[in-house]
């Protein structure tokens, strides 16, 4: 046990040196890390948000929204391709996850479903490389004269993932506008985002950019009716329907369904100033088919009011004066500046396909996660150079070497995790803490086992060898276990708690990896140095 | 040469005699902690109950009852207000049934607390959390603790005998429980941090067991005509020194993180120091003597593994 071939030499020499290499950056300045030679390590640590500060936020996306969207289109479908088929219908309408219709005259059932059959689209369609050959519709048949119209699974399932894969692009474009450096926005499960800013100075603002859909159109007013009368419960005029301004209270408006433009149809906007008033305002643009239908329709309704309506809500319904032509507009609201540069964001980044509620969020301020690692520096030293004290008393001289593999141990720990880029959180230091205490365990299992051995009579060289071998079986046993526990604890964990777990892993390994190579190689050069030592310093 | 040595060279403590008496005090006090949790439940923080937590900062010392009156005039629902590490630092809680997490409701309890308060304090935390989330929080972590148990049980088997993976497995069920008793007793913060202190202690308290086991096995090779009680103090006593000495390391380093850590992981070193002491005994006191009940094979001339 106490021989060490030169390439194992050299294999640890290596290790060591790698380990200080990329544990290095850390001790650097970041403009020092910059003129780095490229082949060198310039990673250092990163910290997770715990400890640099800044807001993790947890969407659910709601893709029923999407599928009812889906429905209430198929509705219409359905009637279009049957009255164009000249096939009577009655009952045609949304049930809870489809769409039902009865036939007036149920001979014409086979003919129907071949109509109906054809609104079905592929699922491949909505993803590359998807189900093959399977569409989104499935029907079935009610009675002798019915149908109703379900959405495939496939289809849900690949529905749904498009709706995540958009409204993740879209928040990317929107915290893009934020200016914050590397946001991390991933996907979770079927269903939700995860949205992980650092050192962001305004939390509520991030999740006011997030909190809405920002869905605009640009709808005439219907004056056919009032829209307090509709308010109040009567049925509103073919074709309207009733919306609230966004003051508060509500004002009441009637508009018409049918959206004159799309938002959708929108390029560009930015914020304005009034020329008169200073007042901020946010400009817009149309690409050129939206363009060319809003100047048609506000040339064919001058002095008539038009409502623009964000998320169900009407942020203004100024009077048309004049043809708008050329494709751009301004919408002057109530607005203050940030709350018009926020517009102006939203419209440019593009509606969420769905609506997100936030189920989850964790800020932490800058000054907190400072105090963090303030803190989880001096209890790392504290323990660090009590451990070492503790040591050096137990087991003199192989104390020492113990700690040597204590140190070198650190910096494996540091160098692992700046390499690949684990983040650290503030559990993560207690996890190194706790590996502090728990990484001399190795080395007092082998140096009781030496002790024991000697006890036994045996020579000192036979002592340490015995000591070693029989200890190592003991060792990885009981790591094992802890190892154990760390995976666990990373597949349950979420952020910090991660990051305690990966922490426990690293330190576990790199503990057992210390005490087989580092410590038994200080043991071998003692041990030669002094030739035959009758006794053991320990 | 002179060396510390916390454990003489030769002990000799009949530790197996001892083993109804430490049987019978740990039934009494995994019965006192599941008749706690019963009674007083745990106190749940919002990772598991969702709700809302700000951790506030100030210059001068934070007058709780003043703040308190302030913002219940907020009408965000039931706050509760405690002074965290310092008397210049108070963390609120606003319950989960006066919260709406949603996002595009009216004005929230966080920003109407933080509108009121984020001129005269800095705000340093704030964490909200769904009754969806800390549904699933509860659900993820049971099974975590499970399954973390489980796959201890069948680690054991498979390297010793299933009487040693009983015995290691009850004990580690004692030491969770334990565990979530001094929770429940001292009505202390139940957190997700709680609960990675609890797997973390499980995988501590096995590696304490499985060094014991492990010295059992030898002496059973060993020592094949020695009578079993005596042949398990053999072993405790033999490796007696290198557990206790492991325990002081990890309590040191832990002391360490209790005192400057800061309040943030205060109630997760607390767990861990509970749980180290828990389970060095439990390893030595419980997992042990259990083995004498739980018959294990004295053959193992045919077993060569290590």
């Amino acid at each position: 046990m106490l021989h060490f071939s030169k390439l194992k030499i050299a294999g640890l020499a290596l290790a060591v040196l790698a380990g200080l290499l990329f544990s290095l950056p850390n001790f650097l300045s970041p403009q020092t890390r910059q003129s780095m030679p490229d082949f060198l390590p310039s990673s250092a640590l990163n910290l997770g948000l715990d400890l640099q500060g800044g807001s993790h936020l947890l969407l659910s996306v709601d893709v029923k929204e999407v599928q009812n969207e889906r429905l209430d289109g198929l509705v219409a479908d359905v009637r279009l391709a049957l009255r164009g088929a000249g096939i009577g219908y009655t009952g045609l309408g949304r049930v809870a996850n489809g769409v039902s219709v009865s036939l007036r005259d149920s001979s014409q059932i086979n003919q129907a479903r071949e109509v109906l059959e054809d609104l079905a689209q592929p699922v491949a369609a909505l993803v590359f490389g998807g189900f093959n050959n399977a569409v989104d519709l499935d029907i079935t048949q009610n009675g002798d004269s019915g149908f109703t119209l379900t959405l495939t699974e496939e289809a849900i399932i690949a529905r749904n993932s498009r709706t995540l894969q958009q409204s993740i692009e879209i928040i990317r474009r929107r915290i893009d506008e934020l200016g914050t450096t590397e946001p991390s926005i991933q996907r979770q499960g079927d269903t939700r985002i995860l949205v992980q800013v650092p050192g962001l100075d305004d939390p509520q603002r991030l999740k006011a950019l997030l909190g809405q859909t920002a869905k605009m159109n640009f709808h005439l007013v219907d004056q056919t009716g009032s829209p307090y009368e509709v308010m109040n419960g009567k049925r509103a005029p073919a074709g309207a329907r009733l919306v609230f301004t966004d003051t508060e209270p509500g004002v009441p408006y009637l508009i018409r369904r049918r959206a004159m433009v799309s938002g959708e149809r929108l390029v560009d906007a930015s914020i304005g100033f009034d020329p008169q008033t200073n007042a901020p305002e946010v400009n817009f643009r149309f690409d050129s088919v939206g363009g060319k239908k809003f100047g048609e329709v506000t040339k064919a309704n001058i002095g008539r009011p038009f409502a623009i309506v964000l998320d169900d809500k009407i942020i203004s319904a100024p009077v048309i004066q004049s043809a708008i032509l050329g494709g751009a507009g301004r919408i002057t609201g109530n607005f203050t500046v940030q709350e018009a540069n926020d517009l102006a964001i939203l419209l440019r980044a593009g509606a969420l396909p769905a609506p997100m509620d936030i189920l989850e969020e964790r800020t932490v301020g800058p000054g907190l996660g400072a105090d963090s690692v303030a803190a989880g520096r001096i209890a790392l030293i504290v323990g660090f150079v009590a451990v070492i004290g503790f040591m050096l008393l137990s087991y003199n001289l192989f104390g020492l070497f113990a700690n040597v593999a204590l140190i070198v141990n650190m910096v494996l720990i540091m160098a692992v995790l700046s390499g690949l880029q684990a983040t650290l959180t503030l559990p993560g230091i207690a996890g190194i803490v706790l590996t502090v205490g728990m990484a001399v365990d190795a080395n007092v299992l082998i140096f009781e086992r030496i002790r024991e051995e000697l006890r036994a009579n045996k020579t000192p060289i036979t002592a340490i060898d015995v000591g070693y071998s029989r200890a190592l079986g003991t060792i990885l046993d009981a790591n094992v276990t802890t190892l154990l526990a760390a995976i666990i604890l990373f597949q349950l964990g979420s952020g910090p708690i991660r990051g305690f777990a990966v922490t426990l892993a690293i330190g576990i390994v790199t503990s057992v990896f210390t005490a087989f190579t580092l410590t038994r190689f200080f043991i071998s050069l003692w041990v030669r140095a002094k030739g035959r030592p009758a006794q053991l310093p320990l | 040469m002179w060396t510390l040595k916390l454990i003489a060279a030769d002990t000799k403590v009949n530790f197996i005699r001892y083993r109804l008496i430490a049987f019978a005090l740990s039934a009494f006090l995994m019965v006192g902690s599941v008749a706690v949790f019963m009674g007083n439940g745990l106190n749940f923080g919002i990772d598991f109950k969702g709700g809302t937590l700000i951790e506030i900062s100030s210059e001068a010392e934070i007058d709780i009852a003043q703040l308190r009156g302030q913002l219940t005039g907020l009408n965000v629902g039931e706050v509760q207000i405690q002074q965290f590490g310092t008397p210049t630092d108070a963390l609120i809680r606003v319950s989960e049934d006066s919260q709406a997490v949603s996002a595009q409701g009216g004005l929230s309890a966080v920003e109407s607390i933080r509108n009121e308060l984020q001129d005269r304090f800095e705000i340093r935390r704030v964490e909200v959390v769904g009754p969806q989330v800390s549904g699933e929080l509860i659900q993820t972590g049971i099974l975590a603790v499970v399954a973390a148990i489980a796959s201890m049980l069948i680690y054991i088997w498979f390297r010793f005998e299933w009487q040693f993976s009983v015995g290691a497995v009850l004990a580690l069920v004692h030491d969770v429980v334990l565990t979530i008793g001094i929770f429940s007793l001292l009505q202390l913060d139940f957190n997700l941090s709680i609960l990675a202190a609890i797997l973390t202690i499980v995988g501590y308290s096995m590696n304490d067991t499985v060094v014991v086991y492990d010295r059992v096995r030898e002496n059973l090779r060993k020592f094949k005509k020695m009578q079993l009680d005596d042949l398990l103090n053999v072993a405790i006593n033999e490796t007696l020194s290198r557990t206790v000495m492991t325990s002081v390391t990890t309590l040191i380093a832990l002391t360490a993180l209790y005192v400057f850590g800061g309040e943030v992981i205060r109630g997760f070193t607390f767990a861990m120091i509970w749980g180290v002491l828990v389970g060095t005994y439990s390893s030595v006191f419980i997992a042990s003597p259990l083995l004498l009940y739980l018959g294990v094979k004295r053959d193992w001339s045919g077993n060569q593994k290590d």
